[in-house]
């Protein structure tokens, strides 16, 4: 049964008040997902990501939320119908921040996706942020920065290049990436619209 | 009839960019928390990728027969006025979307969250979590049974209150799909003076509040109230396209 053209239902704010729901669900709740997306049947190569959220005033976002959609370490994305649903990780993983608004990610380093244009792209997570003051989800891209695919990445090659660097996670002695998400001002993180 | 490319390229969904003007702005000068956190930059406009068009499909097994009724969930009845919240999940053509996850959390009847940051001198409720799931049946119909939660203030403001509401967040078929919204009453007083939900357009804000569903009432039991929710997507961009 259809009625024609509707207006999308508008986005309001998480607010502060959403983690007894979407990431610290009671008991009863199966859990949806949470910072650790890695299981051991995983494909890829374990990577654990740590970051941090600030605001406009180089504040902290203690309340922030940021949503991962990802594809394995083969390039498969669960749901897709391409052989990816053979194992128990799903892609999707929700994460807190802590008090300084800083967060970890224990995921596997995805595989190259296909792109529109017949390529393929750089390995990538894809984050949702969402938090108090924030009307609408925040969308932005996690790259790393040891990937000599990301010269090809269609979305990496659309924006200005002085502003790639932002989606871009630094391999850092230990072996760990580290990404800071800037909500505003300088280096201000590339948010996308798709 | 030999089958028309046209008409199967329909069957997968697409995204209307100018269907967003339907959400809020990023920076609302009225609800002051977006001042220090809404980007300066333009979004950056991308073709969807598999990386958009594919999501989380969460479905029946993610949700157990009794998450979505919201009083039965401790030893005794919560306090409070009992009602039902049901509506359809569409997509813009107003499709339902059946295996929908709809996750709901809220305040008590007295305005206040189950939260350890909720500073509200508002009394806590024994028998209420306030937090909620369900699925979508085959025509995209979800059901809640809960009690009506109650206005609170924003502690730290001068005198900043939201009207009652019930948050919202579904997935949808796609990353794109993704929606966080609030339901709101009808007739509630407080609605004008919502910093929260002016920060949607006047085109598009009216949405957000529920209907009374007389149909759908319980007598001597639950008022019932109904909430559309249209997610983004469409079968093809325009109707005509399969024609051309």
């Amino acid at each position: 049964m259809t009625d024609g053209p509707r207006t999308i239902t508008p986005s309001q704010t998480v607010g502060p008040f959403y983690s007894f729901c979407l990431t610290r669900p009671p008991p009863r709740l199966s859990p949806l997902g949470d910072h650790r997306l890695i299981t051991p049947d995983a494909h890829g190569t374990p990577v654990t990501i740590r970051g941090a959220i600030f605001d406009g005033e180089q504040a902290p976002v203690p309340d922030g939320l940021i949503e991962v959609w990802q594809a394995d370490g083969r390039g498969l994305y669960r749901g897709a119908g391409n052989g990816a649903d053979d194992t128990s990780f799903t892609g999707f993983g929700r994460v807190d921040m802590d008090a300084q608004g800083r967060f970890v990610i224990e995921t596997v380093k995805p595989g190259r996706v296909p792109a529109p244009d017949g390529g393929r792209q750089a390995p990538h997570l894809a984050l949702g942020i969402f938090g108090k003051g924030l009307n609408r989800r925040l969308y932005t891209r996690m790259y790393f920065d040891d990937e000599p695919s990301n010269s090809d990445d269609p979305v990496l090659k659309a924006m200005p290049e002085a502003r790639r660097r932002t989606l871009v996670a630094q391999r850092m002695p230990d072996g760990c990436y580290e990404f800071v998400i800037r909500l505003q001002g300088r280096d201000e993180t590339v948010f996308l619209e798709a | 009839m030999p089958e028309r490319p046209a008409s199967r390229s329909c069957a997968e969904p697409v995204y209307p960019l100018e269907s967003v003007s339907a959400h809020p702005p990023y920076l609302t000068d009225r609800y002051v928390f977006t001042r220090k956190r809404a980007p300066l930059a333009a979004l950056q406009v991308i073709r969807p990728t598999l990386t958009e068009l594919t999501g989380p499909a969460f479905g029946a097994a993610n949700v157990s027969p009794t998450d979505h009724d919201l009083t039965r969930q401790h030893a005794g009845e919560p306090i409070g006025e009992r009602i039902i919240v049901t509506g359809r999940v569409l997509n813009e053509e107003g499709r339902g979307l059946p295996d929908t996850m709809v996750e709901i959390w809220q305040a008590n009847a007295a305005g206040r969250y189950r939260h350890e940051a909720d500073a509200h001198p508002a009394p806590l409720d024994p028998n209420f979590t306030g937090a909620g799931r369900c699925v979508t049946d085959a025509q995209g119909c979800y059901r809640f049974i809960t009690i009506k939660p109650g206005a609170y203030p924003v502690v730290g403001l001068d005198n900043v209150w939201r009207a009652s509401h019930i948050h919202l967040s579904l997935f949808g078929p796609s990353f794109l799909t993704r929606l966080v919204t609030q339901m709101y009453f009808p007739g509630d007083a407080l609605l004008e003076r919502d910093t929260i939900y002016h920060t949607a357009p006047s085109s598009s804000r009216a949405t957000m509040v529920a209907k009374l569903d007389w149909g759908e009432t319980r007598s001597e039991w639950a008022l019932a109230y109904r909430f559309n929710i249209v997610l983004r997507g469409r079968r093809c961009a325009r109707p005509e396209a399969a024609h051309d």
